[in-house]
C-alpha cells in the first residue's frame, strides 16, 4: 500500500488537483452521457406509445 | 454458415442488443473498479513524476479509445456504403458521440497532465494538434448528419466524411515518431517490451478493457434509440413489450 493516511491519498503528492480533476471530469462526463441516453430512450418510447394508441383509436 | 444479413435487420438486432447491454455494462464496471484499485493502490509512485503520473490510468485508455472508435465508426460507414444496410449507418452514428467524448477526455486529462509536468496546459505539437483534429472530425460528422433531413442520405454523406478522416488516425499514432514532439513516445507498443512496470501496465490494460466494454454498452444503447426513432412506424416496434405495457 502506498498511502499511510486518507489525507495523503487525497493530496496525491501535491498533484491532487490534476489527478482528481482528471478523474472527476471523466466520471461526470460518462455519467451524463448515460443519463441523456436513458432520457432519449424514454422520449422515443413515449412517442411510439402515443402513435400506437392513436392508431388503435382510428382503427375502431 | 451464419446469415449475417439476418442480423443486419433492426428487428433482429434490437432485442439481441438489449440482452447484451447489461452484460457489457457489468463487465465494464468490474474492470474499471479493478483497474482503479491497481492504479491508485497497487501501482508504485513513479520515480520522475511522483503521484502525478497516475493520470496515465485515465489518459491512455481514453486516448486509445478515441482512435479505436473512429476506426470502428469508419468500418461501419464503409459497410453501409457497400451493402446499403440501414443498421450499418446507425452503428456509425451511434459511435460518433462516444468517440467525441473520449477525444475530449483525452485532451482534458492531457492538459491536466501537461500543466504539472511540462509547465503548460496546451502546446501546438503534432500529437496534441492531430488529436484536436480528431475531435473536429467527430463533431463535423455529427453536424453533417444532423444537417441532412433524409437519414439515409445523411448516413451516406457522413460515411464519406468518416472514411476520408481515417487518414488522421495513423497521423495521431505515429506523430510522436514523425515529428519532434513535447509529448512522449509510446510506452506500450506491439513490437517491443513495454517501458513501464508490469503492475502499471496491468492497471492501464484493465482500464482500457473497461473503456472498450463501456463503449460497447453505451453505443448499443444509442443504436437502440436510433432504431426506435427511425423505425417508429414499423409494425414490429408496436409489438415490443416495452411499448405494449
Amino acid at each position: 500500500m502506498n498511502w499511510t493516511s486518507p489525507s495523503e491519498f487525497f493530496a496525491m503528492g501535491g498533484y491532487g488537483t490534476y489527478v482528481w480533476g482528471s478523474l472527476s471530469v471523466t466520471v461526470a462526463v460518462l455519467f451524463v452521457e448515460f443519463v441523456l441516453l436513458a432520457k432519449r430512450r424514454r422520449a422515443a418510447l413515449v412517442r411510439i406509445k402515443y402513435n400506437t394508441t392513436l392508431r388503435r383509436e382510428v382503427g375502431k | 454458415m451464419i446469415d449475417w444479413f439476418k442480423y443486419s435487420s433492426p428487428k433482429t438486432f434490437y432485442p439481441i442488443a438489449g440482452k447484451a447491454i447489461p452484460w457489457f455494462a457489468a463487465i465494464a464496471t468490474v474492470l474499471a473498479v479493478a483497474g482503479m484499485y491497481v492504479g491508485f493502490f497497487m501501482a508504485p509512485t513513479d520515480a520522475q513524476q511522483g503521484e502525478g503520473y497516475r493520470i496515465i490510468f485515465l489518459h491512455v485508455p481514453v486516448s486509445w479509445m478515441s482512435m479505436f472508435i473512429y476506426v470502428i465508426m469508419a468500418f461501419w460507414a464503409a459497410i453501409g456504403l457497400i451493402f446499403n444496410s440501414r443498421l450499418s449507418g446507425m452503428m456509425a452514428s451511434a459511435l460518433a458521440p462516444t468517440g467525441a467524448i473520449f477525444t475530449f477526455l483525452s485532451l482534458w486529462t492531457g492538459a491536466l497532465w501537461g500543466k504539472p509536468m511540462w509547465g503548460i496546459w496546451w502546446v501546438w505539437d503534432a500529437r496534441l494538434t492531430s488529436e484536436l483534429i480528431l475531435l473536429f472530425l467527430y463533431l463535423g460528422f455529427m453536424a453533417l448528419q444532423s444537417a441532412i433531413d433524409d437519414v439515409r442520405r445523411a448516413d451516406k454523406a457522413g460515411a464519406v466524411l468518416a472514411l476520408v478522416g481515417v487518414v488522421n488516425i495513423p497521423v495521431i499514432y505515429f506523430s510522436v515518431q514523425w515529428w519532434n514532439t513535447l509529448h512522449q513516445g509510446a510506452s506500450v507498443s506491439l513490437t517491443r517490451a513495454p517501458s513501464m512496470a508490469t503492475i502499471m501496465l496491468v492497471g492501464m490494460l484493465l482500464m482500457a478493457l473497461a473503456a472498450w466494454m463501456y463503449t460497447a454498452a453505451i453505443s448499443l444503447m444509442r443504436v437502440r434509440c436510433l432504431i426506435l426513432e427511425r423505425e417508429h412506424h414499423a409494425a414490429w416496434i408496436h409489438e415490443l413489450k416495452e411499448i405494449k405495457q
